[in-house]
């Protein structure tokens, strides 16, 4: 049904189809870039699904560690310990484009020199565990800070896929049908006038005869009198 | 340049003090989404580690950090194991941009 507001001229049916030729070629600029898009994000879903395993089991293991440790050490024992951090962690964030969706890729450096120097206590108070679970922590934050990244980069794409995907359909379901429906009425409609310009240019055309037929008529039926009236006086 | 935060009760994240990273400890619900948002809100914070025992009733607060480049709020799991949810996240990502849940 093509919307009432439009108007049934030539110009309006250029304008159409050239609307038309831009949507369609839209159309297929932004499906493959979905395709692209939807690609890369299912090589970051698997890359995630990795490391998320592989983070869950480290940090099991880190936690495992740690219980045994506060088991063995006072609360507060461990808290003194633990304070104070030697280490301080800073982190870099630059960004990468992947079909125009800029992602975050991070990249930490330590403050101290050293980045194995993460106990921050004298060895003498604590038990052996805490040892253990810190360097597991340790262990396991690269791949919780690429996990990081990776999730962020999924969230991001997931984001610009659902809205190319919705500017797709936007295209091929609503707008381009449209474009083709008002097309067709215009063109439609261009050709009714047409139709009906020709029949009233016959019509016009059979009166105009008509009256010059009988016009002549008129001249034949008078001139045929003025001759018989002629004929009668001689 | 920017800093990490580790969000969670206290027996599970005190370790992460000696790594370097900036601790905060949360214990209640409430607790840990007003210190999520304030964390949020400072800007300097790139990436905010919640364990998943307090991320399961704050689905919302976590959900409206989702579209945005900073911060990156990543689930982990807590000193009672993991709860499945940073799975669940990721596949609801998934069905969000298939538009489908696909495996």
């Amino acid at each position: 049904m093509p919307s009432a507001t439009i108007n049934p001229t030539r110009m309006e049916l250029t304008r159409l189809k050239g609307r038309l030729r831009t949507a369609t070629r839209g159309h297929k600029l932004l499906k493959d870039k979905r395709d692209e898009l939807m690609k890369q994000f299912l090589e970051v879903v698997r890359r995630n699904r990795e490391l998320r395993a592989k983070v869950e089991r480290g940090l099991e293991e880190a936690n495992a560690a740690f219980t045994v440790a506060s088991a063995l050490m006072s609360p507060e024992m461990l808290e003194q310990a633990l304070l104070y951090p030697k280490q301080s962690v800073e982190l870099d964030m630059k960004f990468k484009n992947i079909m125009s969706v800029d992602v975050p890729v991070y990249a930490f450096h330590t403050r101290n020199e050293d980045p194995t120097e993460i106990y921050p206590y004298g060895f003498a108070q604590t038990s052996g565990e805490l040892d253990t679970a810190l360097e597991a922590l340790s262990r396991v934050f690269q791949d919780m800070l690429e996990l990081a990244q990776v999730e962020k980069t999924m969230q991001l794409l997931a984001e610009d896929i659902e809205k190319t995907r919705r500017r797709v359909n936007a295209l091929e379901y609503v707008m381009i049908p449209q474009f083709q429906e008002n097309i067709k009425y215009i063109t439609m409609k261009l050709d009714e006038n047409e139709r009906g310009n020709i029949t009233r240019l016959m019509k016009v055309k059979d009166m105009v005869l008509k009256e010059a037929i009988e016009a002549k008529r008129a001249k034949d039926a008078q001139a045929m009198e003025a001759f018989a009236a002629r004929r009668g006086s001689v | 340049m920017y800093k990490i935060a580790v969000l969670g009760d206290r027996d599970s994240v005190l370790g992460f003090k000696a790594l370097g990273l900036d601790v905060v400890f949360a214990e209640g619900t409430e607790e840990a989404r007003h210190t999520l948002h304030q964390l949020a809100r400072g800007g300097s914070y790139a990436v905010i580690y919640i364990t998943e025992q307090l991320a399961a009733k704050m689905g919302e607060d976590i959900a409206r950090y989702k579209d945005q480049v900073t911060p990156a709020v990543i689930l982990i799991p807590g000193k009672t194991g993991s709860l499945g949810l940073g799975q669940t996240a990721l596949q609801s990502a998934v069905e969000r941009a298939v538009g489908a849940d696909i495996a």
